[in-house]
């Protein structure tokens, strides 16, 4: 099991630890609702060092990007842009989603993959790579930390003199951050709540010291270390897909909801599967559902219709601690794709109602 | 460092307490028995691993059921965990309170989020049952 550069903090601060992708990493410290709502309500701080990341260097690298992803890369045109995106895969479904960062337009681009994907997608560019684009994985010299919340960039803006607090939604700067130099800050996360993300190399103390000043402004001030559980939980309310359950190698992106980073204006991997879905419509869709009748839906639960047909499945599910109901995402069937269908979750062999509603969840 | 509350749900710094009173079975119940009837509910130990405990769905109300059957469900916002029957009997009452605060459980694991009263088919069974040392014993206490 490999290691972040803060594994010895969450251990030593009294984190429930768990392997997730093959790093020990901390799921919660104080419990998933409190954390929870200290990001919703205050400032919270994710160790997500696991993430991969993939430098792409040279003239052809936007082209390499532009047939792999599905958004449309030639729109970061100016350094400190970036952009969520997905690999497609040849059958029309979904290797990874992604972020992608333009550090020099035209030349040199980030790439952000799921810790879980990160030798998958690195296969999988590189198949593609029929130009010799230069590409680096440098997921384990890389650290990441997602601080998120309302008084996140509040917090943060005191550790450096580049203005990030006019930083817009998907974009970034680069540069000095809690006195270590080439640290990338990006007005991106995985919560809804605002915030940023800070990516720097984890070299000569760099991790501990971000570590150290991170808290040492927000700490006195109630900022708290966030699990991954809570990161869940976040992210579901939010309505943003999870890799592995909301989207995976069988869901297109039309299908999940993401037609809008599916980019037509250019050509790229399942672009004719993906226009024809958009021609024809999709089969099934990914919805948002609340329950209706008390029960929490569960990944991989069946949904059935009235009639008690299958129509579906459920890809993510919980008790939702801001909003106290329980939710969930799925895909249905698309008759019944529509705001306000009925739906019935099936929890240990009972049919619990349920109704379609949209995201984010309210 | 920064100050983080030690309190209940923090592994390193809290203390477990699983009271002498009690029995315990190796899928983390305690039993409280008063004669042929005993009160349920799962140990402080296992209420910490579960975590926020938001659901705890029993249907099983007037069953009589084998020792190590499902009675029950307990869902943390994470999990779902199983409720078996310690030892055989008749499951004669639920915790109704838990519909509507279901953190009793966290916050009061041997008092306000006791989960059922059963009654005891055999008392053998009981002798099977773990007492609050070997228990401690079994988690590694």
């Amino acid at each position: 099991m490999k290691n972040t550069p803060f594994t010895d903090k969450h251990i030593a601060l009294g984190a429930k630890m768990a392997e997730f992708a093959g790093y020990n990493m901390p799921i919660s410290y104080t419990g998933i609702n409190d954390e929870h709502a200290t990001v919703r309500k205050n400032a919270g701080v994710f160790d997500v060092s696991h993430m991969g990341e993939f430098i792409l260097k040279g003239p052809d690298a936007l082209d390499l990007i532009q047939r792999v992803t599905s958004n449309d890369a030639s729109k970061l045109n100016a350094p400190g842009k970036a952009q969520y995106s997905c690999l497609p895969n040849e059958q029309g479904g979904i290797v990874d989603d992604l972020l992608v960062y333009a550090i020099e337009p035209n030349n040199v681009y980030m790439l952000v993959v799921n810790a879980s994907n990160i030798e998958k997608d690195w296969n999988w560019i590189s198949k593609h790579n029929t130009k010799g684009v230069e590409m680096h994985n440098i997921s384990d010299k890389t650290g990441l930390l997602a601080v998120q919340g309302p008084k996140a960039v509040e917090y943060m803006q005191e550790l450096t003199d580049m203005d990030i607090t006019n930083l817009k939604y998907y974009t970034f700067v680069k540069g000095k951050f809690a006195g270590v130099e080439n640290v990338v800050v990006s007005a991106t996360g995985y919560t809804g709540a605002g915030g940023v993300e800070i990516y720097f190399e984890d070299q000569d103390g760099a991790g501990e010291k971000i570590w150290e000043e991170v808290f040492r402004v927000g700490g006195p001030k109630g900022m708290k270390p966030i699990g991954l559980g809570a990161r869940d939980t976040l992210r579901l309310e939010m309505g943003f897909c999870l890799y592995g359950n909301d989207i995976d190698d069988t869901t297109s992106p039309l299908e999940a909801g993401l037609g809008w980073i599916t980019k037509f204006t250019k050509d790229f991997t399942s672009k004719e599967i993906f226009e024809a879905q958009k021609v024809n419509g999709v089969s099934r869709k990914l919805v948002g559902f609340e329950m209706v009748d008390k029960g929490i839906p569960r990944h991989h639960y069946k949904i059935q219709n009235n009639a008690g047909e299958e129509i579906g499945f459920v890809t993510s599910g919980t008790q939702s601690p801001s909003l106290n109901k329980a939710i969930g995402m799925g895909y249905v069937r698309k008759d019944l794709a529509t705001e306000g269908s009925e739906i019935n979750i099936m929890i240990r062999d009972k049919a619990v109602k349920a109704k379609v509603v949209k995201m984010p969840f309210e | 460092m920064f100050p983080v509350k030690n309190d209940y749900f923090s592994r390193k710094f809290y203390n477990m307490n699983f009271p002498e009173n009690l029995k315990y079975t190796k899928d983390h119940e305690w039993l409280q028995i008063d004669g042929d009837t005993a009160t349920v509910g799962i140990t402080d130990f296992a209420q910490r691993e579960l975590g926020d405990i938001v659901f705890v769905d029993i249907d099983t109300e007037g069953k009589a059921l084998g020792a190590n059957e499902i009675f029950g469900t307990v869902e943390a916002v994470k999990t779902v965990s199983d409720l078996f029957l310690p030892v055989s009997g008749t499951v004669k009452e639920v915790n109704r309170d838990l519909e509507g605060t279901p953190e009793a459980v966290n916050q009061d694991p041997y008092g306000k989020g006791w989960m059922i009263k059963m009654t005891i088919d055999n008392q053998a069974e009981i002798d099977g049952l773990m007492d609050a040392a070997a228990y401690r014993q079994m988690i590694g206490e």
